[in-house]
Protein backbone atom coordinates (compact mmCIF):
# COMPACT_ATOMS: atom_id res chain seq x y z
CA UNK A 1 0.00 0.00 0.00
CA UNK A 2 0.94 3.52 -0.64
CA UNK A 3 0.59 7.19 -0.50
CA UNK A 4 1.38 8.97 -3.74
CA UNK A 5 1.68 12.70 -3.94
CA UNK A 6 1.50 13.80 -7.62
CA UNK A 7 4.15 16.70 -7.83
CA UNK A 8 3.70 19.05 -10.49
CA UNK A 9 7.17 20.41 -12.20
CA UNK A 10 7.41 22.32 -15.07
CA UNK A 11 9.48 20.69 -17.65
CA UNK A 12 12.03 19.35 -15.01
CA UNK A 13 11.63 22.27 -12.40
CA UNK A 14 9.82 21.22 -9.58
CA UNK A 15 6.69 23.65 -8.46
CA UNK A 16 7.00 25.08 -4.56
CA UNK A 17 3.39 23.86 -4.48
CA UNK A 18 4.58 19.89 -4.57
CA UNK A 19 7.06 20.32 -1.43
CA UNK A 20 3.80 21.51 0.64
CA UNK A 21 2.28 18.41 -0.41
CA UNK A 22 4.92 16.50 0.43
CA UNK A 23 4.76 17.74 3.36
CA UNK A 24 1.53 17.47 4.51
CA UNK A 25 1.29 13.82 3.25
CA UNK A 26 4.81 12.96 5.14
CA UNK A 27 2.88 13.64 8.52
CA UNK A 28 -0.39 11.25 7.15
CA UNK A 29 2.47 8.28 6.16
CA UNK A 30 3.64 8.75 9.01
CA UNK A 31 1.03 8.42 11.55
CA UNK A 32 -0.68 5.85 9.02
CA UNK A 33 2.62 3.29 8.88
CA UNK A 34 2.33 3.97 4.73
CA UNK A 35 5.42 4.27 2.57
CA UNK A 36 5.47 7.51 1.17
CA UNK A 37 5.77 7.69 -2.58
CA UNK A 38 6.12 10.85 -4.99
CA UNK A 39 4.95 10.26 -8.73
CA UNK A 40 6.70 12.78 -11.48
CA UNK A 41 5.64 12.38 -14.89
CA UNK A 42 6.82 12.96 -18.06
CA UNK A 43 9.71 15.41 -19.39
CA UNK A 44 12.39 16.16 -16.78
CA UNK A 45 10.96 14.00 -14.10
CA UNK A 46 14.82 12.79 -13.79
CA UNK A 47 16.49 15.84 -13.13
CA UNK A 48 13.23 16.81 -10.80
CA UNK A 49 13.69 13.38 -8.84
CA UNK A 50 16.75 14.99 -7.16
CA UNK A 51 14.99 17.70 -4.94
CA UNK A 52 12.13 15.12 -3.97
CA UNK A 53 13.76 12.61 -2.85
CA UNK A 54 14.75 15.00 0.64
CA UNK A 55 11.33 15.32 1.58
CA UNK A 56 11.88 11.89 2.32
CA UNK A 57 10.01 9.55 0.27
CA UNK A 58 10.68 6.62 0.12
CA UNK A 59 10.31 5.91 -3.70
CA UNK A 60 9.97 8.07 -6.65
CA UNK A 61 7.94 6.84 -9.20
CA UNK A 62 9.63 8.55 -12.27
CA UNK A 63 6.75 7.92 -15.71
CA UNK A 64 8.05 8.40 -19.32
CA UNK A 65 6.25 7.82 -22.39
CA UNK A 66 6.67 9.26 -25.66
CA UNK A 67 3.00 10.54 -25.34
CA UNK A 68 4.28 12.82 -22.25
CA UNK A 69 6.39 15.11 -23.95
CA UNK A 70 4.79 18.17 -21.83
CA UNK A 71 1.71 18.75 -19.18
CA UNK A 72 -1.87 17.09 -20.36
CA UNK A 73 -4.81 16.55 -17.78
CA UNK A 74 -5.82 13.47 -19.83
CA UNK A 75 -2.15 12.14 -20.40
CA UNK A 76 -1.15 12.73 -16.63
CA UNK A 77 -4.32 11.55 -14.77
CA UNK A 78 -4.35 8.42 -16.78
CA UNK A 79 -0.43 7.87 -15.90
CA UNK A 80 -1.39 8.51 -12.09
CA UNK A 81 -4.30 6.11 -12.20
CA UNK A 82 -2.10 3.82 -13.81
CA UNK A 83 0.75 4.08 -10.85
CA UNK A 84 -2.06 4.00 -8.34
CA UNK A 85 -3.44 0.80 -9.64
CA UNK A 86 0.55 -0.77 -9.46
CA UNK A 87 1.18 0.26 -6.24
CA UNK A 88 -2.14 -0.35 -4.65
CA UNK A 89 -2.07 3.14 -3.25
CA UNK A 90 -4.54 4.01 -0.38
CA UNK A 91 -4.18 7.65 -0.86
CA UNK A 92 -3.71 9.95 -3.41
CA UNK A 93 -2.10 13.43 -2.55
CA UNK A 94 -1.32 16.66 -4.64
CA UNK A 95 -1.46 20.66 -4.03
CA UNK A 96 -4.52 22.55 -4.53
CA UNK A 97 -3.05 24.10 -7.58
CA UNK A 98 -4.78 24.60 -11.03
CA UNK A 99 -2.99 21.14 -12.21
CA UNK A 100 -3.26 19.58 -8.76
CA UNK A 101 -6.89 20.14 -8.52
CA UNK A 102 -7.24 18.61 -12.54
CA UNK A 103 -4.84 16.03 -12.55
CA UNK A 104 -6.43 14.40 -9.50
CA UNK A 105 -10.43 14.92 -10.59
CA UNK A 106 -9.17 12.55 -13.84
CA UNK A 107 -8.04 10.58 -11.67
CA UNK A 108 -11.12 10.35 -9.48
CA UNK A 109 -13.20 9.96 -12.70
CA UNK A 110 -11.27 6.83 -13.76
CA UNK A 111 -11.26 5.22 -10.03
CA UNK A 112 -14.64 6.46 -9.44
CA UNK A 113 -13.46 7.37 -5.97
CA UNK A 114 -14.30 10.56 -4.52
CA UNK A 115 -12.01 14.04 -4.56
CA UNK A 116 -11.79 16.58 -1.81
CA UNK A 117 -10.29 19.35 -2.82
CA UNK A 118 -8.59 21.42 -0.96
CA UNK A 119 -7.89 20.48 2.64
CA UNK A 120 -7.07 21.69 5.69
CA UNK A 121 -6.82 18.88 7.76
CA UNK A 122 -8.29 15.48 6.98
CA UNK A 123 -8.00 12.06 9.34
CA UNK A 124 -7.56 8.78 7.43
CA UNK A 125 -9.49 5.98 8.95
CA UNK A 126 -9.59 2.36 7.33
CA UNK A 127 -12.27 3.22 3.96
CA UNK A 128 -13.13 6.32 5.52
CA UNK A 129 -11.80 9.99 5.75
CA UNK A 130 -13.07 13.13 7.74
CA UNK A 131 -11.21 16.19 6.11
CA UNK A 132 -12.02 19.86 6.67
CA UNK A 133 -11.98 21.14 2.91
CA UNK A 134 -12.73 25.27 2.41
CA UNK A 135 -15.48 26.37 0.22
CA UNK A 136 -15.91 29.88 -1.26
CA UNK A 137 -12.63 30.31 -1.70
CA UNK A 138 -11.94 30.18 2.65
CA UNK A 139 -14.84 31.97 3.65
CA UNK A 140 -15.96 29.09 5.02
CA UNK A 141 -14.81 25.64 6.11
CA UNK A 142 -17.00 22.29 5.28
CA UNK A 143 -16.27 18.92 7.37
CA UNK A 144 -16.39 16.05 5.18
CA UNK A 145 -16.58 12.19 5.62
CA UNK A 146 -15.39 10.35 2.38
CA UNK A 147 -15.80 6.42 2.24
CA UNK A 148 -13.77 5.15 -0.24
CA UNK A 149 -11.04 2.20 -0.72
CA UNK A 150 -8.82 4.66 -2.62
CA UNK A 151 -8.70 9.02 -0.88
CA UNK A 152 -7.95 11.32 -3.34
CA UNK A 153 -7.73 15.06 -2.12
CA UNK A 154 -5.69 17.94 -2.35
CA UNK A 155 -3.79 20.16 -0.13
CA UNK A 156 -5.31 23.89 -0.08
CA UNK A 157 -2.28 25.83 -1.36
CA UNK A 158 -0.27 28.16 0.69
CA UNK A 159 -1.61 26.18 3.93
CA UNK A 160 1.37 24.07 4.52
CA UNK A 161 4.93 25.45 5.14
CA UNK A 162 7.62 23.36 3.26
CA UNK A 163 9.61 21.64 5.08
CA UNK A 164 12.73 19.01 3.96
CA UNK A 165 12.16 15.65 5.84
CA UNK A 166 15.01 14.69 8.16
CA UNK A 167 14.28 11.30 8.28
CA UNK A 168 14.69 8.35 5.45
CA UNK A 169 16.48 10.41 2.64
CA UNK A 170 17.87 7.37 1.00
CA UNK A 171 14.74 7.08 -1.36
CA UNK A 172 14.80 5.36 -4.88
CA UNK A 173 14.11 6.00 -8.33
CA UNK A 174 11.82 3.32 -9.94
CA UNK A 175 10.98 4.17 -13.82
CA UNK A 176 7.48 3.68 -14.72
CA UNK A 177 6.33 3.31 -18.07
CA UNK A 178 2.45 3.68 -18.65
CA UNK A 179 0.07 2.11 -21.38
CA UNK A 180 -0.95 5.39 -23.31
CA UNK A 181 -3.56 5.88 -25.87
CA UNK A 182 -1.96 8.25 -28.35
CA UNK A 183 -5.83 9.76 -28.81
CA UNK A 184 -5.36 11.31 -25.18
CA UNK A 185 -2.41 13.57 -26.15
CA UNK A 186 -5.60 15.09 -27.66
CA UNK A 187 -5.29 17.63 -23.98
CA UNK A 188 -1.38 18.29 -24.19
CA UNK A 189 -0.35 22.08 -24.30
CA UNK A 190 1.43 22.17 -27.59
CA UNK A 191 2.34 26.16 -26.91
CA UNK A 192 3.09 28.79 -24.69
CA UNK A 193 2.71 32.75 -24.54
CA UNK A 194 5.11 33.92 -22.73
CA UNK A 195 4.27 37.75 -21.35
CA UNK A 196 7.35 39.40 -20.07
CA UNK A 197 7.37 41.38 -17.09
CA UNK A 198 8.88 41.81 -13.59
CA UNK A 199 6.73 41.78 -11.09
CA UNK A 200 3.20 40.70 -10.80
CA UNK A 201 0.17 40.88 -8.67
CA UNK A 202 1.45 37.58 -6.77
CA UNK A 203 4.61 38.56 -6.26
CA UNK A 204 5.22 42.21 -5.74
CA UNK A 205 5.78 43.21 -2.46
CA UNK A 206 3.32 46.49 -2.16
CA UNK A 207 -0.39 46.11 -4.26
CA UNK A 208 -2.00 49.19 -4.61
CA UNK A 209 -5.91 47.95 -4.76
CA UNK A 210 -8.42 50.08 -6.05
CA UNK A 211 -12.06 49.39 -5.83
CA UNK A 212 -15.75 51.13 -7.00
CA UNK A 213 -14.87 53.60 -4.73
CA UNK A 214 -12.20 55.15 -7.24
CA UNK A 215 -14.92 55.83 -9.49
CA UNK A 216 -13.67 55.16 -13.33
CA UNK A 217 -10.76 54.09 -15.26
CA UNK A 218 -8.72 57.54 -15.48
CA UNK A 219 -9.05 58.04 -11.96
CA UNK A 220 -6.57 54.76 -10.99
CA UNK A 221 -3.83 57.12 -12.55
CA UNK A 222 -2.78 58.21 -9.14
CA UNK A 223 -2.76 54.56 -7.88
CA UNK A 224 -0.52 53.98 -10.62
CA UNK A 225 1.35 56.70 -9.83
CA UNK A 226 1.95 55.62 -6.38
CA UNK A 227 2.66 51.91 -7.16
CA UNK A 228 5.44 53.17 -9.61
CA UNK A 229 7.14 55.06 -6.95
CA UNK A 230 7.58 52.18 -4.40
CA UNK A 231 7.73 49.08 -6.56
CA UNK A 232 4.42 47.56 -6.63
CA UNK A 233 1.41 46.95 -8.80
CA UNK A 234 -2.12 47.58 -8.88
CA UNK A 235 -4.56 45.34 -7.98
CA UNK A 236 -8.58 46.08 -7.79
CA UNK A 237 -12.08 44.69 -6.98
CA UNK A 238 -14.32 42.74 -8.94
CA UNK A 239 -16.84 45.72 -8.86
CA UNK A 240 -14.05 47.22 -10.70
CA UNK A 241 -13.15 44.71 -13.79
CA UNK A 242 -17.19 43.99 -13.98
CA UNK A 243 -17.19 47.86 -14.67
CA UNK A 244 -14.30 47.61 -17.32
CA UNK A 245 -11.96 50.19 -15.46
CA UNK A 246 -9.18 47.49 -15.33
CA UNK A 247 -8.07 44.11 -17.52
CA UNK A 248 -9.72 40.91 -15.14
CA UNK A 249 -5.87 39.84 -14.54
CA UNK A 250 -5.43 42.88 -12.20
CA UNK A 251 -8.13 41.26 -9.83
CA UNK A 252 -7.32 40.33 -7.14
CA UNK A 253 -9.95 37.82 -5.23
CA UNK A 254 -11.86 34.32 -5.32
CA UNK A 255 -12.30 34.59 -8.50
CA UNK A 256 -9.03 36.73 -9.79
CA UNK A 257 -5.45 36.52 -8.08
CA UNK A 258 -4.46 35.52 -4.49
CA UNK A 259 -1.85 38.00 -3.31
CA UNK A 260 0.53 37.94 -0.46
CA UNK A 261 2.67 41.35 -0.59
CA UNK A 262 4.24 42.72 2.34
CA UNK A 263 1.68 45.13 2.84
CA UNK A 264 -1.61 45.84 0.82
CA UNK A 265 -2.83 49.28 0.29
CA UNK A 266 -6.85 48.67 -0.22
CA UNK A 267 -8.25 51.98 -1.04
CA UNK A 268 -12.19 52.25 -1.52
CA UNK A 269 -12.61 48.70 -1.39
CA UNK A 270 -15.50 47.74 1.00
CA UNK A 271 -14.18 44.00 1.13
CA UNK A 272 -17.16 41.98 0.31
CA UNK A 273 -15.71 38.12 1.42
CA UNK A 274 -14.99 37.63 -2.42
CA UNK A 275 -12.33 39.71 -2.01
CA UNK A 276 -11.62 39.06 1.46
CA UNK A 277 -10.25 36.07 0.25
CA UNK A 278 -8.14 36.81 -2.56
CA UNK A 279 -5.94 39.55 -0.21
CA UNK A 280 -6.05 37.66 3.42
CA UNK A 281 -2.77 36.33 2.72
CA UNK A 282 -1.15 39.76 2.69
CA UNK A 283 1.07 40.01 5.60
CA UNK A 284 0.01 43.93 6.04
CA UNK A 285 -3.58 45.45 5.44
CA UNK A 286 -3.87 49.13 5.03
CA UNK A 287 -7.19 49.84 3.91
CA UNK A 288 -7.95 54.03 3.10
CA UNK A 289 -11.85 54.06 3.08
CA UNK A 290 -14.15 57.22 4.49
CA UNK A 291 -16.59 54.54 5.54
CA UNK A 292 -15.38 53.40 9.24
CA UNK A 293 -17.63 50.58 9.01
CA UNK A 294 -16.20 48.86 6.30
CA UNK A 295 -15.73 45.87 6.23
CA UNK A 296 -12.10 46.21 4.80
CA UNK A 297 -11.32 49.05 7.82
CA UNK A 298 -12.47 46.69 10.74
CA UNK A 299 -10.76 43.33 9.13
CA UNK A 300 -7.65 45.57 7.90
CA UNK A 301 -4.38 46.01 10.56
CA UNK A 302 -4.11 49.76 9.49
CA UNK A 303 -6.53 51.94 8.29
CA UNK A 304 -6.54 55.41 7.34
CA UNK A 305 -10.24 56.95 7.11
CA UNK A 306 -10.65 59.31 4.28
CA UNK A 307 -11.20 60.04 0.79
CA UNK A 308 -8.85 58.03 -1.52
CA UNK A 309 -8.35 60.77 -4.66
CA UNK A 310 -6.81 62.80 -1.76
CA UNK A 311 -4.86 60.21 0.37
CA UNK A 312 -3.05 58.59 -2.36
CA UNK A 313 -1.52 61.48 -4.29
CA UNK A 314 -0.59 62.43 -0.34
CA UNK A 315 1.34 59.68 0.00
CA UNK A 316 3.43 59.99 -2.67
CA UNK A 317 4.19 63.72 -2.14
CA UNK A 318 5.37 62.60 1.16
CA UNK A 319 7.48 59.72 -0.38
CA UNK A 320 9.10 62.14 -2.89
CA UNK A 321 9.79 64.90 -0.70
CA UNK A 322 11.43 62.30 2.05
CA UNK A 323 13.53 61.12 -0.98
CA UNK A 324 14.69 64.54 -1.97
CA UNK A 325 15.33 65.25 1.66
CA UNK B 1 -22.66 24.93 -34.12
CA UNK B 2 -24.16 23.45 -31.04
CA UNK B 3 -22.88 24.47 -27.27
CA UNK B 4 -24.08 23.20 -23.80
CA UNK B 5 -23.44 25.24 -20.94
CA UNK B 6 -23.58 23.88 -17.44
CA UNK B 7 -24.32 26.81 -14.59
CA UNK B 8 -25.03 26.55 -10.73
CA UNK B 9 -27.27 28.88 -8.78
CA UNK B 10 -25.36 29.89 -6.11
CA UNK B 11 -25.56 32.27 -2.93
CA UNK B 12 -24.42 35.60 -3.50
CA UNK B 13 -22.89 36.93 -0.06
CA UNK B 14 -21.55 40.42 0.74
CA UNK B 15 -19.28 40.80 4.02
CA UNK B 16 -20.12 37.76 5.50
CA UNK B 17 -21.72 34.00 5.21
CA UNK B 18 -23.85 32.99 8.00
CA UNK B 19 -24.27 28.35 8.26
CA UNK B 20 -27.72 27.51 9.08
CA UNK B 21 -28.60 26.46 12.75
CA UNK B 22 -28.19 22.87 11.67
CA UNK B 23 -25.11 24.10 10.11
CA UNK B 24 -26.03 21.98 6.66
CA UNK B 25 -25.94 25.13 4.19
CA UNK B 26 -25.20 28.79 3.71
CA UNK B 27 -27.95 30.52 5.74
CA UNK B 28 -29.89 32.48 2.31
CA UNK B 29 -32.68 34.01 4.29
CA UNK B 30 -31.10 37.57 3.45
CA UNK B 31 -29.28 36.65 0.54
CA UNK B 32 -30.18 37.11 -3.61
CA UNK B 33 -29.10 34.31 -5.62
CA UNK B 34 -27.08 34.21 -8.80
CA UNK B 35 -24.86 32.09 -11.41
CA UNK B 36 -21.64 31.48 -10.30
CA UNK B 37 -19.13 34.08 -12.02
CA UNK B 38 -17.52 31.51 -13.80
CA UNK B 39 -20.38 29.92 -15.34
CA UNK B 40 -21.80 33.21 -16.34
CA UNK B 41 -18.77 34.19 -18.07
CA UNK B 42 -19.08 30.50 -19.61
CA UNK B 43 -22.80 31.75 -20.86
CA UNK B 44 -21.22 34.96 -22.52
CA UNK B 45 -18.38 32.57 -24.51
CA UNK B 46 -21.06 30.47 -25.65
CA UNK B 47 -23.40 32.93 -27.19
CA UNK B 48 -20.29 35.10 -28.51
CA UNK B 49 -19.28 31.91 -30.17
CA UNK B 50 -22.60 31.32 -31.89
CA UNK B 51 -22.94 35.24 -32.71
CA UNK B 52 -20.24 34.88 -34.91
CA UNK B 53 -20.39 31.17 -36.08
CA UNK B 54 -23.86 30.51 -36.03
CA UNK B 55 -25.91 28.13 -34.25
CA UNK B 56 -27.27 27.92 -30.72
CA UNK B 57 -26.71 27.59 -26.82
CA UNK B 58 -28.53 25.33 -23.99
CA UNK B 59 -28.21 26.16 -21.12
CA UNK B 60 -28.70 23.23 -18.44
CA UNK B 61 -28.62 23.53 -14.54
CA UNK B 62 -29.03 21.22 -11.58
CA UNK B 63 -30.25 22.32 -8.97
CA UNK B 64 -33.85 24.06 -6.92
CA UNK B 65 -36.86 24.49 -9.10
CA UNK B 66 -35.80 28.07 -7.75
CA UNK B 67 -32.72 27.83 -10.15
CA UNK B 68 -35.26 28.54 -13.06
CA UNK B 69 -33.84 32.01 -12.02
CA UNK B 70 -30.59 31.44 -13.27
CA UNK B 71 -31.72 29.79 -17.09
CA UNK B 72 -34.12 33.01 -17.34
CA UNK B 73 -31.16 35.00 -16.79
CA UNK B 74 -29.56 33.32 -19.35
CA UNK B 75 -31.88 33.30 -22.07
CA UNK B 76 -32.41 37.11 -21.21
CA UNK B 77 -28.45 37.40 -22.54
CA UNK B 78 -28.91 35.49 -25.58
CA UNK B 79 -29.15 31.41 -24.38
CA UNK B 80 -31.71 29.70 -26.75
CA UNK B 81 -33.04 26.61 -25.20
CA UNK B 82 -33.37 26.04 -21.18
CA UNK B 83 -32.99 22.49 -19.09
CA UNK B 84 -33.64 22.34 -15.48
CA UNK B 85 -32.58 18.96 -13.58
CA UNK B 86 -34.69 19.87 -10.30
CA UNK B 87 -33.26 18.36 -6.93
CA UNK B 88 -34.75 18.79 -3.85
CA UNK B 89 -32.63 20.50 -0.98
CA UNK B 90 -29.31 19.97 -0.09
CA UNK B 91 -27.07 20.03 -3.24
CA UNK B 92 -26.08 16.84 -4.54
CA UNK B 93 -22.12 15.53 -3.96
CA UNK B 94 -20.34 15.40 -6.74
CA UNK B 95 -20.44 12.17 -7.98
CA UNK B 96 -23.80 12.22 -8.00
CA UNK B 97 -24.25 15.47 -9.74
CA UNK B 98 -21.91 14.16 -12.99
CA UNK B 99 -23.80 11.09 -13.15
CA UNK B 100 -26.75 13.17 -13.40
CA UNK B 101 -25.75 15.55 -15.95
CA UNK B 102 -24.25 12.87 -17.97
CA UNK B 103 -27.39 11.01 -18.00
CA UNK B 104 -29.13 13.98 -19.38
CA UNK B 105 -26.65 14.83 -21.23
CA UNK B 106 -26.50 11.40 -23.44
CA UNK B 107 -30.41 12.14 -23.93
CA UNK B 108 -30.68 14.97 -25.21
CA UNK B 109 -27.76 14.16 -27.51
CA UNK B 110 -29.36 10.90 -28.42
CA UNK B 111 -32.61 12.93 -29.70
CA UNK B 112 -31.15 16.55 -30.65
CA UNK B 113 -27.47 15.31 -31.89
CA UNK B 114 -24.14 15.90 -30.49
CA UNK B 115 -22.76 19.46 -28.60
CA UNK B 116 -20.07 20.43 -30.45
CA UNK B 117 -18.80 22.10 -27.32
CA UNK B 118 -19.33 21.52 -23.73
CA UNK B 119 -18.75 24.69 -21.44
CA UNK B 120 -18.32 24.50 -17.61
CA UNK B 121 -17.23 26.77 -15.06
CA UNK B 122 -14.30 26.02 -13.86
CA UNK B 123 -15.54 25.52 -10.18
CA UNK B 124 -18.28 26.18 -8.55
CA UNK B 125 -17.99 29.73 -6.23
CA UNK B 126 -19.64 28.07 -2.99
CA UNK B 127 -18.67 23.97 -2.72
CA UNK B 128 -15.79 24.55 -4.92
CA UNK B 129 -15.15 20.74 -5.90
CA UNK B 130 -12.84 21.17 -8.56
CA UNK B 131 -14.74 18.31 -10.50
CA UNK B 132 -17.78 17.81 -12.05
CA UNK B 133 -16.87 18.85 -15.43
CA UNK B 134 -14.28 16.46 -15.68
CA UNK B 135 -15.71 13.72 -14.69
CA UNK B 136 -18.80 14.05 -16.81
CA UNK B 137 -16.63 14.71 -20.19
CA UNK B 138 -14.41 11.71 -19.05
CA UNK B 139 -18.15 9.42 -18.66
CA UNK B 140 -18.69 11.20 -22.53
CA UNK B 141 -15.03 10.19 -23.71
CA UNK B 142 -14.93 13.77 -24.58
CA UNK B 143 -11.77 16.25 -24.06
CA UNK B 144 -12.23 18.80 -21.43
CA UNK B 145 -8.90 21.38 -20.19
CA UNK B 146 -9.73 23.36 -17.29
CA UNK B 147 -8.98 27.22 -16.41
CA UNK B 148 -9.28 28.28 -19.95
CA UNK B 149 -9.47 31.91 -20.58
CA UNK B 150 -9.41 32.22 -23.94
CA UNK B 151 -11.36 30.38 -26.63
CA UNK B 152 -10.98 30.38 -30.93
CA UNK B 153 -12.64 27.46 -32.68
CA UNK B 154 -11.21 26.68 -35.87
CA UNK B 155 -12.76 23.93 -38.70
CA UNK B 156 -12.78 20.83 -36.00
CA UNK B 157 -10.59 22.08 -33.20
CA UNK B 158 -10.99 24.31 -30.32
CA UNK B 159 -7.74 26.55 -29.58
CA UNK B 160 -8.48 27.13 -25.87
CA UNK B 161 -5.65 29.14 -23.46
CA UNK B 162 -5.07 28.86 -19.69
CA UNK B 163 -3.33 31.17 -17.39
CA UNK B 164 -0.28 30.51 -15.87
CA UNK B 165 2.10 32.78 -14.02
CA UNK B 166 3.26 35.46 -16.76
CA UNK B 167 1.79 33.82 -19.64
CA UNK B 168 -0.63 30.90 -21.27
CA UNK B 169 -0.44 27.15 -22.33
CA UNK B 170 -2.25 26.24 -25.83
CA UNK B 171 -3.87 23.72 -26.12
CA UNK B 172 -5.47 22.33 -29.23
CA UNK B 173 -8.84 20.04 -28.71
CA UNK B 174 -10.66 18.28 -31.48
CA UNK B 175 -14.14 19.05 -31.06
CA UNK B 176 -16.77 17.47 -29.78
CA UNK B 177 -14.95 18.75 -26.59
CA UNK B 178 -15.34 20.18 -23.34
CA UNK B 179 -13.41 23.45 -21.74
CA UNK B 180 -13.65 24.88 -17.92
CA UNK B 181 -13.74 28.31 -18.00
CA UNK B 182 -12.81 31.10 -16.02
CA UNK B 183 -13.70 34.55 -15.20
CA UNK B 184 -11.80 37.08 -16.88
CA UNK B 185 -12.14 35.07 -20.46
CA UNK B 186 -14.95 37.89 -21.45
CA UNK B 187 -16.99 40.58 -19.60
CA UNK B 188 -20.36 39.53 -19.33
CA UNK B 189 -23.14 41.86 -20.91
CA UNK B 190 -26.37 43.22 -18.94
CA UNK B 191 -29.62 41.77 -20.50
CA UNK B 192 -31.94 44.68 -22.37
CA UNK B 193 -35.21 45.28 -21.79
CA UNK B 194 -35.89 42.92 -24.69
CA UNK B 195 -33.90 40.52 -23.92
CA UNK B 196 -35.44 40.29 -20.52
CA UNK B 197 -39.01 39.95 -21.50
CA UNK B 198 -38.14 37.18 -24.31
CA UNK B 199 -36.65 35.34 -21.59
CA UNK B 200 -40.33 34.96 -19.56
CA UNK B 201 -41.67 33.38 -22.47
CA UNK B 202 -38.63 30.83 -23.64
CA UNK B 203 -39.49 27.57 -23.07
CA UNK B 204 -37.99 25.70 -20.12
CA UNK B 205 -37.64 22.07 -20.24
CA UNK B 206 -37.36 20.15 -17.35
CA UNK B 207 -35.76 16.56 -17.39
CA UNK B 208 -36.64 14.32 -14.32
CA UNK B 209 -33.31 12.31 -12.96
CA UNK B 210 -31.79 10.34 -10.22
CA UNK B 211 -28.50 9.29 -9.76
CA UNK B 212 -26.75 7.28 -7.04
CA UNK B 213 -24.84 8.71 -4.04
CA UNK B 214 -20.94 9.30 -4.45
CA UNK B 215 -18.59 8.40 -1.65
CA UNK B 216 -18.85 12.16 0.16
CA UNK B 217 -21.23 13.18 2.73
CA UNK B 218 -21.21 16.59 4.34
CA UNK B 219 -21.33 16.84 7.90
CA UNK B 220 -21.72 20.72 8.58
CA UNK B 221 -20.15 24.11 7.35
CA UNK B 222 -18.67 26.03 9.84
CA UNK B 223 -16.54 29.80 9.28
CA UNK B 224 -13.33 29.67 10.10
CA UNK B 225 -11.86 31.12 13.62
CA UNK B 226 -11.49 34.88 12.31
CA UNK B 227 -8.32 36.42 13.55
CA UNK B 228 -9.62 39.31 15.35
CA UNK B 229 -7.34 42.46 14.84
CA UNK B 230 -7.44 45.56 16.43
CA UNK B 231 -7.38 48.38 13.49
CA UNK B 232 -4.72 50.76 13.99
CA UNK B 233 -6.02 54.00 12.66
CA UNK B 234 -3.08 56.17 11.49
CA UNK B 235 -4.87 59.05 10.82
CA UNK B 236 -7.78 61.05 9.13
CA UNK B 237 -7.61 62.40 5.35
CA UNK B 238 -4.44 63.40 3.52
CA UNK B 239 -2.21 64.52 7.03
CA UNK B 240 -2.53 61.05 7.77
CA UNK B 241 0.48 60.90 4.43
CA UNK B 242 3.52 60.85 6.79
CA UNK B 243 2.22 58.10 9.32
CA UNK B 244 1.61 55.77 6.67
CA UNK B 245 5.02 56.73 4.96
CA UNK B 246 6.31 55.79 8.40
CA UNK B 247 4.99 52.29 8.33
CA UNK B 248 6.20 51.46 4.77
CA UNK B 249 9.60 52.55 5.89
CA UNK B 250 9.04 50.44 9.21
CA UNK B 251 7.99 47.23 6.42
CA UNK B 252 11.17 48.19 4.71
CA UNK B 253 8.78 48.15 1.71
CA UNK B 254 10.84 51.59 0.08
CA UNK B 255 13.01 50.97 -2.73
Amino acid sequence: MTLLVLCDHDRGVVSDSAFEALTFARSIANSENISLQAVLIGQGSEQAAESVISFGVEIVNVASHECLTDYGPEVWGETLTQIANETSAKIIVSCGTDRGNEVLAHVAARLEMPFLANCRKIQIENDSSTATRIQWGGSLLEDVTSNAEVQIFSVEHHSTEAEAGASSGNGSIVEFKPELDSSLTRTLVVDRVVRTHGITLTTAPVVVGGGRGVGSAEAFAPLEELAEEIGGVVGCSRAVTNNGWRPHSDQVGQTGNRISPEIYIASGISGAIQHWVGAMAAKNILAINTDPEANMVTKAGYAVLGDLHEVIPAITAEVRSRRNA
Amino acid sequence: MKILVCVKRVPAPGARINVTEDGFEVDSTHLGFTTSPHEECAVEEAVQLVESHGGEVTAITLGPEAAEEQLRYAASVGVNNLILLPIGEPDWDPQKTADALTKAITEIESSEGVFDLILFGNESADSGGFQVGIRVSHQLGRPIVNGIKNVEITDNEVEAQREIDGGFEVYKLPLPAALGVKEGINLPRYPTMKGRLASKKAELKTLELSAEDGGQKRNKLHRPEEQVSETVILGNGPEAAPAIVDLLEELGVLQ
